[in-house]
């Protein structure tokens, strides 16, 4: 399946390293590579390839030492903290392996805590909640706590709230690390679906290769270099 | 729109534990805050009540007080045929030429001795004081050993009680009344004929004057004529300014108490605020780092930390004004410094004293909190999201 929409992030030149003590460690070197539109694009490689590294810069939470990152031809480098956390309440949708759902408010509050940077009205907002929490098959636990909800649950829940801003991109580290197999081919198949029926642009960290199977693209990360660039088997 | 309220209040309750702790602490701080200014406005209120605004009392010029105090029978007969004096219902002018004594009487129970103040009256002074009235019994006959005793001094001095009878100036006097003056400064007084007190205690001259005005407004009048008069060399004020003096050193001795104590208990309070914010923090990292992926602002993170210490301080502050307003129902006594006499009074809670409770503690809370809160809104957000 050929891509031959408009890359949606275009990242030039980008490196990345961190200070242990007085040794600087490098994570990213000199990485180049365009992401399309529409796309899901699984990032592979061994623990310390940098992949959560590059995911969180693409994701505006970490500073880059050098380079480019366009998303959505906002160059977002050069924004400031303010201007960035901005960005991200509109551009960003993110999954985390451990859900990060706040313990205490309900699904749908939590859904709803992006909503409220925006500038919808309370009546608004809710029916947006609703709509992403029917999305992830969650209609009728809106008003469960994270606690009385099972890993799986939680981390559907965890999707519409990336999802409920309408996001640029949908970022996933891991989303799959901490749920047991039938959950985790669930949520799987609800990204997938994200992807293909709403053409939500995806980048996932995964080490699962059956998590990796579903992207379209794989791209893998080994000592902070984009070594290899492998079209998915499906 | 920033964090929601509801985030922090529910955290609050989430610990329930540490929250109900925390709060223990600042509601004692508070109560105890409460409770000094409490005791300062009762004695000030019980003392400014004491005295009313159409009457002026006279004393001796640089008395402080009517105990210090000595007016001349001369002096006393001038001040009291003032064509500003307001007359009585039978045309004789209301003013009354009053003794004041200080003796020491045993109390009830444990006999230990304590300034009691007596007031030597004359016809008219109970119809210048119409919050006092009398309880049982009747009026001392003039020109008869005969006392009535407050309230106060009935139940808490031994022979002060109605049939009773108290020894002094050498002689026994009958206890043929009580009276009841609210809460007011005369319910701890002992009244009695004041030419039989003198006779009694030799003394040969009044210690003040006490008129009713024929027109209030016209005091400062008043006061130019008796300060001008060559013969008189003697103090006017209003009885509610006199009666506000006395309570003064007193009322600002119990405040200066209030602030020391409370600023010492306080630090106690707001360290502990501080601890249990910032293991709040500490156990809340991920949740901060997620928040501020979402998008939300550095400053939502600290105004959402800070909002919940103040909530934390506005409980506290909430349970130490409960407790505090039982205080109300206490009556204590104490020595007026400026009398030296004994005074009951009760705690007295007013808005003011609410407002400057919950101000303070939600001083506390902020203090307390907004370091921990600062903290969390410094965090890098990777280095938070890795705590998870």
């Amino acid at each position: 399946m050929e891509n031959h929409r408009p890359p949606i992030v275009e990242i030039r030149n980008l490196s990345k390293s961190y200070r242990r003590g007085s040794q600087v460690v490098p994570v990213l070197e000199d990485i180049s590579f365009d992401i399309r539109e529409g796309e899901f694009l699984a990032l592979m490689g061994p623990s310390g390839s940098g992949k959560s590294t590059l995911l969180n810069l693409i994701a505006g939470i970490d500073q880059a030492d050098s380079g480019s990152i366009k998303v959505g031809g906002i160059e977002i480098t050069t924004l400031s903290e303010t201007e960035l956390a901005h960005w991200r309440a509109f551009n960003i949708g993110f999954i985390f392996q451990f859900y990060n759902l706040i313990p205490v408010l309900t699904a749908v509050e939590n859904v709803e805590l992006p909503l409220l940077l925006t500038s919808l009205s309370k009546r608004e907002r809710r029916e947006h909640v609703e709509v992403a929490l029917r999305v992830v098959g969650l209609a009728d636990r809106m008003d469960y706590y994270p606690g009385q909800l099972s890993g799986g649950q939680q981390q559907r829940v965890a999707i519409a709230r990336a999802v409920v801003t309408d996001p640029t991109l949908l970022v996933a580290d891991e989303p799959t690390g901490d749920l047991d197999r039938v959950s985790a081919k669930e949520i799987l198949d609800l990204m997938g679906r994200l992807n293909n029926e709403s053409g939500k642009t995806i980048i996932m960290v995964t080490h699962d290769p059956r998590a990796a199977e579903r992207a379209h693209l794989i791209k893998h990360l080994d000592k902070g270099v984009l070594n290899v660039s492998d079209p998915a088997p499906h | 729109m920033g964090i929601p309220y509801y985030y922090s209040l529910r955290n609050l309750w989430t610990r329930k534990l540490t929250t109900g702790l925390t709060i223990a602490g600042m509601a004692l701080v508070v109560f105890v805050f409460a409770s000094l200014l409490m005791l300062a406005e009762g004695l000030r209120k019980t003392l400014v009540a004491t005295g009313s605004y159409d009457n002026v009392v006279v004393i001796r010029k640089g008395s402080k007080s009517e105990v210090q105090s000595g007016v001349e029978r001369g002096q006393a007969s001038i001040v009291e045929t003032l064509p500003e004096v307001a007359a009585g219902p039978d045309g004789q002018p209301l003013a009354a030429k009053e003794l004041v004594v200080l003796i020491s009487l045993p109390k009830r129970g444990s006999d230990k001795p304590s300034n009691v103040l007596i007031r030597g009256i004359s016809a008219t002074s109970l119809l210048l004081r119409p919050q006092v009235k009398i309880t049982e019994g009747r009026m001392p006959r003039p020109g008869s050993s005969e006392i009535i005793a407050g309230t106060s001094i009935a139940n808490r001095f031994r022979g002060g009680g109605m049939g009773e009878s108290l020894h002094f100036g050498m002689r026994d006097w009958a206890v043929v009344g009580t009276f009841d003056a609210g809460s007011t400064g005369f319910s701890s007084e002992i009244w009695g004929d004041v030419d039989q007190l003198m006779q009694a205690f030799r003394r040969p001259v009044y210690s003040s004057v006490i008129f009713r005005m024929r027109d209030p407004s016209e005091f400062e009048r008043i006061k130019r004529t008796i300060d001008n008069d060559p013969r008189l060399s003697l103090d006017v004020m209003r009885e509610v300014r006199y009666y506000e003096e006395q309570s003064e050193a007193m009322a600002r001795f119990l405040r200066i108490l209030g602030m020391s104590l409370t600023a010492i208990f306080s630090l106690g309070a707001i360290i502990g605020a501080m601890i249990t914010m910032y293991a709040a923090v500490a156990n809340r990292t991920a949740e901060i780092g997620t928040l501020r992926a979402l998008g939300f602002q550095r400053a939502s993170i600290l105004g959402a930390f800070v909002l919940e210490s103040l909530f934390l301080g506005l409980l506290g502050g909430l349970a130490g004004l409960f407790f505090a307003s039982f205080m109300q129902l206490l009556t204590i006594s104490t020595v007026n410094f400026q009398t030296f006499s004994e005074l009951a009074f009760s705690f007295t809670l007013t808005f003011r004293i609410i407002y400057q409770a919950l101000l303070f503690s939600l001083f506390m809370g902020f203090i307390g909190g907004v370091l921990p809160a600062f903290r969390a809104s410094r965090m890098k957000i990777i280095d938070a999201l890795r705590a998870s």
